[in-house]
């Protein structure tokens, strides 16, 4: 028997845990010397006071879905996938493949192809790591964090020898052809003399950031694979006795936990900066980890709550902008939220149970 | 390679392995007791950034110390509350206190020291300097045995010595100690131990405690003795090497040790190409020898060479049953 309502468990413990992650924030704004509530208002305004400011919050969203989908996925089968990083990395390596090599005629087609080639590199990714588990039992917490390691050496060696411009200094490859350049906000909801989101980098991605959002939620509650994949999260020896392969499960789960993370490559990679550079990921992977777990490893929460960190995104960076309050504050806002929401879950529940069940007593 | 070049190169490797042998220590006492503990990236990070700042500030190096403990300890306190008070996910706790000391340490300096996240740069007593001990000077030309004593052993700051005497130490403690077996005991089974009227709470939570205490000196060292302040990111991934070594080592001291070295002495031969270009005649690129500590874990995780098997409670909560 629940000790708890359903609402309870999704929305209360949850939104107790954000505004624990808030006030701690906010003491922390208070004690270097500024004012929490002009730096919240500044983030408002910086961040959706205007369609620039939305379409920036919007590109940072697009990526977050991306990865909180990915870890969720993960979380579903009990799999903690930290590798999220080094995905996307990779995926950013297909994304610039097929975008430099094939001469696509349009950008949809382009979309397409480099989506798969994101997925394909990605998951390929998180395959090893998922092997290793599945057949040689090595952890994959451990063998994903090395693996974020290794993607990261292995694009700074592409990018200083074989994908760098010949001749050029920096270590980035070559603008992609204009073939394949997304259609930005900018370009969709331009009405002749009113242009929004101009100048900023939210694309059509979003797009198919939502629509990977509905294919989860299938996938997980509405596919015999997620049932099976949900089974083996729940307990691994009753998904064994019922015929559920564990090894299929684990290979299945991160293939498509690494194809998301690496999908978030079309957006930051094709859409925003139209070739690839060192360091294009900046840490989205591992703000998948609070996405999901804020958001419940729902894909519905997922969306919310990567539209909510998007905000903090590019508020932190108004912030860093206007006050001198470093754009490391949105780090430490992201530990708090994985602490109180992931670690301290349990501080949160413990007393609540308690009073729901001091208030069912009440009521008999 | 030359005699001279070698001494070098080894002395280096000492230096450098010196963080990643006290953190995976401390990785050593946290995990045997069934504590993962993926926070000591962040943990070394806190402590060199308090460390730096309270010795920049009192030019104390030792006031430094204590309170780079401190700010570690304040930490495991978190990482401890969370795994064992609340039995939360303990990797989860890792990742945030992570990213907690990634961002707290350049804010809290930006606030303090306005240099653009960073302490100011540390001299005098308000570093670790390096002792010459004694009869090094006199013996230096004895021939091999000399500059040997002079350049590898000789000539490091207090910190290295304490912590390569850590390792009998620990060795001492894990096996030959009341509190040690309990302390592995813990970490197998804690049930066992729980009968016994050994108090799993307590046990671990002295675990993380001297986890905290010794990836707080590693921190420290990082910003008072390797470098002279505290940069931002300074400790570079060397939690998770460290955390590399401890599988490594199949976390036993001895073994971290080696583990330690061999790791240290790559992060010394990729700060010099030149060496290995006259050594084996052409060019190894430098991030394949930054990464070589990863994959040669991956290796040995997947168990090609030898199992590492990790504390069979390692990562679970324990629970009292009622």
């Amino acid at each position: 028997m629940d000790v708890m309502p359903k609402w309870a468990d999704v929305i209360l413990i949850p939104l107790i845990s954000i505004l624990l992650a808030a006030v701690l924030s906010a003491l922390v704004i208070l004690a270097i010397g500024e004012s929490p509530w002009a730096a919240l208002k500044l983030m408002v305004a910086g961040a959706l006071g205007s369609t620039y400011g939305w379409g920036y919050t919007l590109y940072y969203a697009t990526n977050f879905i991306f990865t909180g989908l990915a870890v969720s996925v993960a979380f579903h089968a009990r799999l903690f996938n930290i590798g999220g990083e080094g995905q996307a990395v990779l995926g950013g390596l297909g994304v610039a493949l097929a975008c430099l090599y094939i001469p696509w005629p349009h950008w949809s087609l382009a979309l397409i192809g480099a989506g798969l080639m994101a997925a394909a590199f990605g998951a390929a990714w998180a395959a090893i790591p998922a092997f290793l588990q599945a057949k040689r039992g090595s952890h994959i917490v451990i063998t994903t964090i090395m693996f974020n390691f290794i993607a990261a050496a292995l694009l700074n060696y592409l990018l200083i020898g074989a994908l760098k411009v010949p001749g050029s200094m920096e270590p980035a490859t070559a603008t992609f052809p204009p073939a394949t350049h997304l259609p930005s906000f900018q370009d969709m909801f331009n009405f002749g003399d009113t242009t929004f989101f101009r100048g900023a980098p939210a694309n059509v991605t979003f797009f198919v950031a939502v629509a990977a959002c509905v294919a989860i939620w299938a996938l997980i509650w509405r596919t015999r694979l997620g049932y099976e994949l949900r089974s083996f999260g729940h307990s691994e020896s009753a998904a064994k006795y019922a015929g559920i392969s564990p090894t299929k499960i684990i290979m299945v789960t991160m293939l498509v936990s690494g194809g998301l993370a690496g999908m978030m490559a079309i957006n930051n990679v094709q859409g925003e900066a139209e070739r690839l550079v060192l360091n294009a990921v900046e840490g989205a992977g591992f703000i998948g980890i609070a996405v999901a777990l804020m958001g419940r490893s729902h894909p519905f929460g997922v969306l919310l709550a990567a539209l909510l960190f998007g905000f903090l995104y590019q508020g932190g960076a108004e912030l860093a902008l206007w006050t001198s309050i470093p754009r490391e504050l949105i780090i430490v806002i992201q530990a708090l939220v994985i602490l109180f929401t992931g670690a301290l879950d349990n501080m949160v529940r413990m007393p609540l149970e308690r009073l729901f069940l001091a208030m069912r007593r009440a009521k008999q | 390679m030359d005699f001279a070049t070698l001494l070098q190169m080894l002395d280096a490797t000492l230096r450098l392995a010196t963080p990643l042998l006290l953190a995976c220590l401390a990785g050593l006492f946290s995990e045997r007791a069934g504590i993962f503990d993926i926070g000591l990236e962040g943990k070394m990070l806190a402590a060199a950034f308090m460390s730096a700042a309270i010795a920049a500030v009192t030019g104390d190096v030792w006031l430094g110390l204590l309170a780079g403990i401190g700010a570690s300890l304040v930490l495991s306190a978190i990482h401890g509350v969370a795994s064992i008070t609340f039995r939360g996910n303990q990797l989860i706790s890792g990742v945030a206190i992570n990213f907690l000391a990634a961002g707290l340490t350049v804010v809290v300096a930006q606030s303090w020291f306005r240099q653009g996240g960073r302490t100011p740069q540390l001299s005098g007593d308000g570093r670790f300097n390096p002792i010459t001990l004694p009869f090094a000077e006199t013996l230096r030309d004895v021939p091999v045995i000399g500059p040997i004593y002079f350049e590898l052993i000789s000539g490091h700051t207090i910190l290295v010595y304490v912590a390569l005497a850590m390792v009998p130490l620990t060795w001492w403690i894990l096996y030959r100690t009341r509190f040690g077996l309990r302390l592995r005991a813990v970490g197998e089974n804690p049930a066992a131990v729980d009968t016994a009227g050994v108090s799993v709470v307590g046990l671990r939570f002295a675990a993380v405690g001297i986890c905290g205490v010794l990836v707080g000196i590693a921190g420290a060292y990082l910003a008072t003795a390797l470098q002279a302040g505290f940069v931002k990111d300074m400790s570079a991934g060397r939690g998770y090497i460290a955390l590399a070594a401890l599988i490594f080592a199949k976390w036993r001291p001895w073994y971290a040790l080696y583990a330690c070295l061999l790791f240290g002495f790559l992060q010394a031969l990729s700060l010099r190409p030149d060496i290995i270009t006259g050594v084996i005649g052409f060019r190894v690129n430098g991030q394949f020898l930054d990464v070589l500590p990863y994959i040669l874990t991956v290796i040995i995780l997947a168990g090609f060479v030898g199992k590492a098997i990790p504390p069979r409670a390692g990562g679970q909560p324990y629970v009292k049953e009622r």
